[in-house]
This record gives C-alpha cells, structure tokens and sequence, in this order.
C-alpha cells in the first residue's frame, strides 16, 4: 500500500493525471490555485499532456470543450466566482453532450466573498447553475482520500452518460492535506466515433448547441432529461455512519459532514443516539436511500456551512415522512463539532427528544 | 487519543515545513492525521500557521478551537493564539525571539532559545527543527526517528547537508528539555 | 467538354440561406476552395461562431464545432493544443471576435495559437438585426445607432488587423474584401496563405473580410459594394499587414503546443 500524504488539490491534480486526463485549462483563484499549479508541473511530463494558464475562467471551460470534443480527457478548476464565468461554457458542454471535469473549491458569499470554506454553491451546482435546465453530476468529497477516488470516478461518469461532472468540495478540503491510496484506474471507455479529428476520408460531424427547429429542440431536451434520469436512478452514492440505533439522523456533505461525525462522537458520549447520513452525489441527490432512513428515525437534522440549500432536498426526499430540523452557517466560518453538539442538545434533547421542525 | 497542535511564526522560518514534517511524521508512525495550513490573503501579511490533528481515530475537523499544543516561533504569534490553548495544554517558545512572557498560567510553558541554539549549531535556519526537538522530546507525539526520516522525506532533494545539520539541531533541541511528559 | 466550374468538394449540396449580396457565401466558397486544394478536408476541424454563420456547418463537409459567442479561439485552442497535427480554423464575425470574445481572440493571437481566423467583418451585427459593431463605421446608422454612430458614445471603430499584428504571437495578417472578380481571388490567395501558414506550424493567421451586409445597410449588393471601396475601407485599408518569416530554426516548438 502505497499511502501519501498530500494537499487536498494536488491530490485532484495526480488522481486526475492518473485518471487519464491530458488536458488542463485553468485560471487563478485561492484558494484552488495549486491544481493549476500542480498541473503546470505535472502534465508537461506526460505524454500528450496539455496545461494552458488561460486569460480567464471562461477561456478555460471553452478550451476544455475544444479539447474534450477532440476526444481528450479534459478538466478545469476554480472557486466559487470562477466557476460562476464557467457557467456558459458548462451549459454548453450539457447541450453538446461532451464529458468534463469541473472542480469548484468552494469559497464564501455571493459577489466576490472571501476565500473561507463554504457550501454556498450547492444550489449552483446541482441546478445545472447556467441556462437551458440542465444537470451535471455533482461528487462532494469529505475526505482527501474521497477527493482522489472521486476525482478518478468524475472522468468516468462523464465519459459514461457525456456530461459534464462536478467535484464540490470548498476552500478547507482544498488546504488540508491527509494520507491517500491512489486507486489503479479503470481503462478509459469512450467511443472514437464520438471524437471529432478531422473526418479523414468519412463522413463529417458537427458538434453543436443550437437546435433552431422547435420540435428538434423539444427532442434534444427530452433526451438529455432521459439521460438525467437514467442518472437519477442509478448513480446516487450516500455513506450512512452509526444510524443503526439512531433516534436521530444528521445530514450533512464534504467538510460539514466530518464536522458532523465529530459532533456525533460527543453526543453518543453523553448518551445520545445519533447518526449521519452523507450524501455523496449530491446530483443525484439520494432521495430514496434517504427516505428509506425515515422508516428508522423521525427526527433528522440538516447541517450545512449554508443558510440551507441542501435542506430543499432533504425537504423533497422526507416532508410528511419525519420532522426536519436546520443548522447552518453561512461561508466565512467552519463550524466545530463542539458548537453543532450543542446545537442538537438544544434543538433535540431538550425538546423531550424530537427535533424542532426548521420553518 | 486526539491531540492537536498548532505551530505558528514568521514566513520563512519553515513552520510550515515542520508542521508537514510532523504530519508525515504521525501518517508513518500509523495515525491518523490532518494538516491545515493558513492560506491566501491571511499569510501575505508574513506570518504562517498549520494545524496538525492526530488520532487513533477518523478526524472530524482539521481546524483547531482548542489546540493542545501551540508552538510559536515569533511574538505575534504567542499573542494571537496563546488563548486559543486547552487548559492543562502545552506552550513551547522560541525564547531566543519570544522575549514576553506566556498569560496562561494553567499551562505548561517550555522556552527553547533555538535561535541561539541554531547560531551555535553553525545554521540559523534551522530554529524551526530545534522546537521540534523539543516538542517531540515533551509530547512523544511521534517517536524521533520516525519524524527525522519523515523530516527527510518533506526536505526532498535538499542537500544532504542540510539534512546533516537539521538532524543535529533535532537532537540538539530533543537534548535541552531535560523533562518529558 | 472541360468543367470550368463546380462545387468544391468541400462543400454539402445545400442551397445557402445567405441574403441576397451577402459576403458570407463567397467566403464560405473561398475557403472550401483552398481545402480542397490544399487537401485537407480529412485533417480539419472548423469552429463556428454566434452570427449568421452559425449553420455554416449545413454549407462546409467538413467536421464542425460550434462555439458561444465569442469563444471560438478559445475552443479552437483547445482542439488544437489536443491535437497539433490537425488544422484548425475559425470563422467569426466582428461581433464575436471584437467585441464579446475579444479576450480570447486577442490571447490565442497573443499565445501564437497555430490556428487560423478567417474574420468577417461587416460593420454591423446581421443575425441579430443590424445593431451596432464594434467595427461599425463613425456616423453610421444601426438600430441601436439610430443617429449614427458618436466616438463619444460609442468609441471607435476597431481597426482588429492593426491591433493584432503588434503582438509577437501573430505571424500572417490580412485584410481584404469580396466585392469585385479581383477582390475575390485576391482574399482567396490570402485564406491559402493563412492555410498554409498553420500548415507550415508558423503560429496565429488572420485574414480579415471586408464584407457587405446589404440587408443590415439598407442598401443594393452592388451600393454595398461601393460602399466598401468608398467608406469602410478608408477606415480599414486593404492589404498584407503582417508576414514573418517562416521560422527555420530546428527544433523550434514555439508552435507545437
């Protein structure tokens, strides 16, 4: 076992290399800079390896689609704002169906914030976050180990069903470094017929977005919202920790869902039966795997470094089936575990064991 | 067992080195653990700071509230975080720059002069590894040598006699703290 | 009897949906002319802008990619730096490229991207309805110019060849127009020349289309003509702005991405 230890965003850089990627465009934002960094380091040293420091985060992500439609594994990183430019470009990628990998290193507020952690832009993400009502397919890590798994998984998924994926994790899993196991990665499948090279002495391809025929249109969107899902369906992954017993279940994701277990391993000291449960694709968001929990506890509680956004799909996958509870707390500031005990010995234990319903 | 430790000094004075050192460090002696550094617009001001977690156990948040250990290699620093220490945790001083004396008197207070030491050892630089000697020697967070090849390790392709003389300071630092916990 | 004149082999059996006197159909011919004899069509990817020849892909048998607005060289780059040995062109307007994607033509010229733009410029937005370009002439009338376009509103008319020659990355600028027999041939030795430059590996070319838009203009194909010779080009001279010489030196991979 060959175990490392690394810096959350040179993991993303390495496990993507190792994942087959050979092209990375990017442009500077903290605090995410050092997969640039890394990747300007690393991929030179690969065969066919392309690093452009773009001339901005739009530039990026249409470089990664001229590089992904020529049928190379390509990636492109940012934080919060950055990936806010992106959004054409993603939007673009979901329309022409072509696989990426997009990494958001979370950071604080809306406009430019701060580059503290924060989960403010889950809604971004697993809304599609740019025009036309698309998806992409959301990991959120909660350990640097997951990061290099996920990370490998991203190239995949988006080979697979040709869409863009998004890894969303924030500033702090970026930082930090843990000890790794790379995994061997799988051999890449993705058809050369879909690889626009020159059409040589075939027939030509066109890659486009723009249907203007209304019932064209209509058909295209149908046929991303089957792909949508079939994605829906069969990619959820969750993690679910001490829910055996659990009178209570917290949900949490990425850096708010290890503050989680901490606050856990407290209360189950002084005597309270918690859980967690941990999505792990955030879209798909694990509703039935979810709701399936609500048949052992009735009390849950969102947890989130956000004024509630992953709590709508908490909300869809268990209103009328438990009560729901909230604590979150906008970016800028982690949450520790000592304060989220707190906040469940008062909304929960005090309350004679039934959490205080979030409004 | 989950011990905390925050290091924080100058840029330039290798805290960040030691501290990913320490990380290593307690990864090989088979722990699990977490490194944070200070990052972005926070460390252009000259200062820098990590944050090492080191468990028996998965850690929750690598960010610490109530470090056990702080060691600071500069004034604003024993300023900045001196308060932020568990009670009953330890507080290791580069003495030779930290002329003010600690508040916490429910602590234990450890004064290195590792500069001096360091001008003796015939390197200056390497004040950073002397407070490790220290630290280790008290805390027997990792065993010595076990973080000295780990020290190796994060130096990387340094000249070996850099490596030479950052493992006298190690041992110079691990000689001078007659007590361990 | 001997064929004097047919379509290239380049091009799809389609009718264009150009207006009448547009200058895009000329072109669109022109550069199919020179893939076909430079035998390229195997070997190219063409990037597509927002504008009117956003379905150039229905005219070109060649493989297409259609990018946003503005973003062509980016997305060009892209392809490009993943596969150096093809040939990669990119067709925009002056909308697209002055104006929207400014940033990413100005940087895959200044970078010395080794593709090839063909730029059409004609003073105006067409698909959109004839609003303002950056390369709209001072004092002419779009609907969102309805008094003619001010410096002091609007700035100047961008001249893009005369900006993009100064930078180091650029190795073939040219400007010319389609509006006469001569004209034509001329623009089409120059797309060649561009062509051929990418081939010789020689870094950014750019050939840049004076281009009449009579619907936008309200005016006649051959007023619009005229109007080219008489206004635009006196603003935007015609000629070679910038041709250095192929690099020889061995091993040079200034290009090779």
């Amino acid at each position: 076992m060959n175990k490392v230890l690394m810096q959350g965003n040179r993991i993303i850089g390495e496990a993507a290399i190792r994942a087959g990627c050979r092209f990375y465009a990017g442009y500077p934002i903290t605090p995410q800079n050092e997969i640039p960094e890394y990747m300007a380091e690393r991929l030179p040293e690969v065969e066919g390896g392309v690093f452009i420091q773009s001339e901005s985060e739009i530039a990026a992500i249409h470089m990664v689609i001229g590089a992904s439609a020529a049928g190379v594994r390509a990636m492109t990183s940012s934080s919060s704002p950055g990936i806010s430019l992106k959004q054409e470009g993603i939007s673009s990628l979901a329309a022409c169906e072509l696989p990426a990998v997009i990494i958001n290193m979370m950071r604080g507020g809306p406009g430019l914030g701060n580059i503290s952690p924060s989960q403010g832009d889950y809604f971004q993400a697993t809304r599609g976050g740019g025009h036309g009502g698309y998806r992409t397919i959301v990991l959120g890590p909660a350990t640097v180990q997951e990061m290099a798994d996920l990370t490998m998984d991203a190239f995949d998924l988006a080979d697979q069903y040709r869409i863009p994926a998004m890894i969303l994790a924030d500033g702090m899993m970026g930082q930090m470094m843990e000890p790794v196991v790379f995994k061997e990665p799988k051999p890449r499948v993705y058809p050369e017929s879909l690889m626009m090279r020159g059409a040589g002495e075939g027939k030509s391809k066109i890659i486009r977005g723009l249907i203007l025929d209304p019932l064209e249109m209509e058909e295209h969107n149908w046929t991303l919202d089957r792909k949508y899902r079939v994605i829906a369906q069969s990619e959820t992954r969750h993690e679910h920790y001490k829910t055996e017993d659990a009178e209570l279940i917290l949900v949490a994701y990425g850096t708010a869902a290890r503050i989680a277990k901490g606050a856990i391993k407290r209360l189950r000291e002084a005597g309270l039966r918690v859980g967690l449960f941990r999505p792990i694709t955030l879209w798909p968001f694990p509703t039935n795997e979810l709701r399936e929990f609500a048949k052992k506890s009735e009390n849950f509680l969102v947890f989130e470094m956000s004024t509630g956004q992953m709590l709508e799909d908490v909300r869809l996958a268990l209103q009328g089936y438990a009560r729901i509870g909230f604590h979150g707390r906008p970016g800028g500031v982690v949450p520790t575990p000592i304060e989220l005990t707190n906040v469940v010995m008062h909304q929960y234990d005090r309350k004679g064991g039934v959490i205080e319903q979030y409004q | 067992m989950m011990v905390k430790t925050l290091l924080s000094g100058f840029g330039g004075q290798g805290v960040l080195m030691m501290g990913h050192a320490l990380a290593h460090g307690a990864m090989s002696a088979g722990y699990h653990v977490t490194y944070l550094p200070s990052y972005g617009a926070e460390v252009r001001g000259g200062t820098a700071n990590c944050t090492i977690a080191v468990s028996n156990d998965e850690i929750a948040s690598p960010i610490a509230s109530e470090p056990d250990h702080l060691v600071v290699l500069n004034t604003p620093s024993l300023y900045t975080f001196q308060n932020r220490v568990a009670r009953g945790g330890s507080l290791f001083l580069n003495s030779s720059i930290v002329s003010v004396e600690s508040s916490r008197h429910d602590c234990r207070i450890y004064k290195i002069p590792a500069s001096e030491i360091a001008e003796k050892i015939g390197n200056p630089r390497t004040a950073n590894t002397i407070m490790m000697g220290a630290f280790l020697k008290v805390t027997g967070l990792v065993p010595s040598d076990i973080y000295l090849h780990s020290m190796e390790e994060v130096m990387g392709s340094k000249k070996k006699t850099i490596v030479e003389i950052n493992r006298r300071a190690f041992a110079a630092g691990y000689d001078y703290l007659k007590e361990s916990l | 009897m001997k064929k004097v004149f047919e379509r290239p082999k380049s091009m799809k059996k389609n009718i264009f949906h150009y207006c009448a006197g547009c200058g895009h159909s000329i072109a669109h011919r022109l550069i199919a002319e020179v893939i076909d004899e430079l035998g390229i069509r195997g070997v190219l990817i063409g990037v597509l802008p927002a504008g009117c020849a956003v379905l150039a892909y229905n005219y070109f048998d060649v493989d297409m990619i259609e990018a946003q607005h503005g973003r062509g060289p980016a997305t060009a780059t892209g392809i490009k730096r993943a596969l150096p040995d093809r040939v990669v062109f990119c067709y925009q307007g002056d909308g697209d490229l002055a104006a929207i994607g400014i940033a990413e033509s100005f940087h895959a010229a200044n970078r010395g991207e080794n593709i090839t733009v063909v730029f059409i410029n004609n003073a105006v937005y067409g698909m959109t309805g004839g609003q303002m370009a950056p390369t709209s002439m001072l004092g002419q009338r779009t609907t969102t110019s309805p008094g003619g376009r001010k410096s002091l509103l609007d700035g100047y008319p961008i001249q893009v060849s005369e900006v993009f020659s100064l930078l180091p990355g650029t190795s073939y600028i040219e400007r010319c127009t389609v509006n006469s027999p001569a004209s034509i041939l001329k623009a089409k030795k120059a797309i060649r020349k561009a062509f051929q430059c990418q081939i010789d590996g020689r870094g950014f070319s750019l050939v840049e289309i004076l281009s009449p838009c009579p619907t936008n203009w309200k005016m006649t194909p051959i007023e619009s003509c005229r109007w080219i010779d008489e206004v635009m080009s006196k603003t935007f001279p015609l000629g070679v702005i910038k041709d250095l010489p192929e690099i020889k030196k061995k091993g040079d991979k200034r290009h090779d991405g």
